[in-house]
């Protein structure tokens, strides 16, 4: 495999691992035949990244030596970044960046060409992997809209960058709302500022979306995303369904693709003492209440996805169900009298998310073992989770 | 009331025409960052599930429809018993009183000052001489600024006694004194340093509509 990047496009490449080091500690790297695709889920598998460099955005592009199968790295996202740690660097001095792994070797070879005739070499040791695949599908979402990057940076410019989550929703007058989501603390005395910012939908390009509508989600994982899609300057849709159903952030232009898909809460993950909390800031006439999303659903949802046959089909490789990771909904009954009714995680993850986390479905065959807390096979021998 | 374009307030009753509030200030300040670019800014006292101090900011924007962004900061509300806590403090009559140098270049001499010491003596007298000094072990640095201007004093017995000539001082924590300066971001209309030797520093600044007054022990 080589691919040689030349230019302005070094820094473009460097951004994207920048933003992909926000979600996950592991770059999955595969070349495909579509173009370079580089991969990554968080540890809790409540997020999920990727970015797609076309053929045409390298000079050279060769997937695989003939003869051989494109190989398909997995990467310590530390060891990566460190090749493009500073950006300001990168645009000053790297003229060229090859990435390159050829068959004998045991190193992804990640070499930049700087000026005055210096070369950085950062050989890095990967893992053979499967094809790390989320199954998602922009098209199936009912709500969309899209902004260019400037007007959603502006949005998030208000909320503290310590703020873990934010609910994004149309209100009244079709009015897009970002509002700061705190859990309820137990600890009452200590109360959060509430920040919620508001913007005309005339500041969008496309917004599909009814009044009421609304998703919680990650704010720093987006930012990821919002940050390379503002140095780009591109524009970034938002693809949201019901609650609890992963949103898809998506940038795109002639040469890359990225996406972000993100675990949204749940209605029944959301800490309140009235249940239609969600909704009120963001209250329009029409019914706030969106699908019951309960947590026996999910299961019913696993099974229906992994019988759809997605437009993703066309990306090579076979996709393996990782370890759903899902919480069991079988908390211990229904007696917990706050809505805090998750169970408490399993060993060695990180700290209560809220979220679902998305599953990896197999597109292989319907009749493939069905989803539950047991670990499916993970994507190579190791195992995890 | 003439700063504000729209001012409404009611007290706990008409004697006390007051309310006391309790609030983090890093979440106003954090707020208020937001109004840089601002239309116009609202600030309401709410309750939102728990008191709330709502500031409401209409931003400038492009485009043709305004945006608008809303904190709701927790406050406390303090019961009228505990206002005479939070009373000014009365303060003994000072023994001089100056006009402060611009506070920009006073900023950057304490700044650089802060350096060598934890502690800086102000000394003034009523012959408008100001001196920032430090001593440490190794060095002494005195900054002396001269025909500052004194204003009139309020007791005119006190200020015929008093030897124009003579300082007053007071030893403060620079790094008080720092905090002070660093928060100045206009040069106010007026501003004037009261000394109590050896007890405390008064600072009274006055902007167009607003005064502000900082008081610092020695």
């Amino acid at each position: 495999m080589k691919c040689l990047v030349t230019g302005g496009n070094v820094k473009v490449l460097g951004k994207a691992v920048h933003s992909l080091s926000r979600i996950g500690e592991e770059l999955y790297l595969e070349p495909l035949e579509d173009g370079l695709s580089l991969r990554t889920v968080n540890s809790s598998r409540s997020a999920y990244a990727c970015f797609l460099f076309a053929p045409l955005f390298f000079q050279q592009y060769q997937p695989a030596a003939p003869g051989q199968e494109a190989p398909r790295c997995k990467i310590l996202m530390k060891s990566f970044l460190a090749a493009f740690r500073s950006l300001a660097m990168v645009e000053k001095s790297v003229e060229k960046c090859c990435i390159s792994l050829n068959g004998r070797s045991s190193r992804l070879v990640v070499q930049l060409h700087c000026r005055y005739g210096v070369r950085k070499t950062h050989n890095l040791s990967f893992q053979d992997c499967e094809s790390l695949q989320a199954i998602f599908d922009p098209a199936l979402c009912s709500h969309v809209l899209r902004a260019p990057a400037r007007v959603l940076g502006e949005a998030v410019l208000p909320f503290p960058p310590a703020l873990a989550e934010v609910t994004l929703g149309i209100g009244c007058g079709r009015r897009v709302i970002l509002r700061s989501y705190q859990e309820e603390e137990a600890d009452s005395s200590v109360r959060a500022m509430v920040t919620e910012m508001s913007i005309g939908e005339e500041d969008f390009q496309q917004l599909q979306a009814q009044e009421g509508a609304a998703i919680t989600f990650c704010l720093k994982e987006f930012r990821g995303l919002l940050s390379f899609a503002e140095s780009a300057n591109l524009s970034l849709s938002i693809h949201f369904d019901a609650p609890g159903r992963p949103a898809i952030f998506a940038v795109k232009d002639s040469l890359l693709d990225g996406h972000f898909v993100l675990a949204t809460m749940s209605e029944s993950d959301l800490h309140s003492p009235e249940p239609h909390r969600l909704v009120p800031p963001l209250q329009a006439h029409s019914t706030p209440h969106l699908d019951d999303f309960a947590n026996d659903d999910i299961d019913s949802y696993m099974i229906a996805m992994e019988t759809t046959v997605d437009s993703e089909g066309s990306r090579a490789g076979p996709s393996i169900p990782l370890s759903p990771g899902l919480r069991p909904p079988c908390s211990p009954g229904p007696d917990s009298e706050d809505n805090d009714a998750e169970p408490s995680t399993e060993p060695g993850t990180p700290p209560p998310k809220k979220f679902r986390s998305l599953f990896f479905g197999s597109i292989l065959s319907p009749a493939h073992s069905p989803p539950g807390p047991s670990p499916v096979l993970a994507e190579d021998s190791e195992g995890e989770g | 009331e003439n700063f504000f374009s729209e001012f409404q307030m009611e007290g706990v009753s008409a004697e006390n025409n007051a309310i006391y509030l309790e609030l983090t200030s890093e979440n106003l300040s954090r707020a208020l960052k937001t109004a840089q670019n601002a239309r116009a800014l609202k600030v309401k006292l709410t309750n939102k599930h728990f008191p709330c101090l709502t500031v409401s900011i209409e931003l400038l924007s492009v485009s043709s429809s305004s945006r608008i962004v809303t904190h709701d900061i927790p406050v406390k509300v303090i019961p009228r018993k505990l206002w005479k806590d939070l009373q000014e403090p009365t303060v003994p009559d000072s023994d001089v009183s100056i006009y402060l140098p611009v506070l920009k270049t006073m900023k950057s001499i304490v700044e650089k000052m802060r350096n060598l010491s934890n502690h800086l003596i102000i000394e003034a007298n009523l012959s408008g001489d100001l001196n920032l000094k430090i001593e440490t072990e190794l060095v002494c640095v005195t900054t002396h600024f001269k025909d500052l201007g004194n204003p009139p004093l309020a007791s005119e017995d006190a200020s015929q006694d008093r030897d124009p000539e003579q300082m007053a001082e007071v030893r403060i924590d620079i790094r008080k004194l720092l905090q002070f300066l660093a928060g100045q971001q206009v040069n106010p209309t007026r501003a004037v340093c009261n000394i109590v030797s050896n007890k405390l520093v008064h600072f009274d600044l006055l902007h167009e509509d607003v005064s502000l007054q900082y008081f610092i022990p020695a």
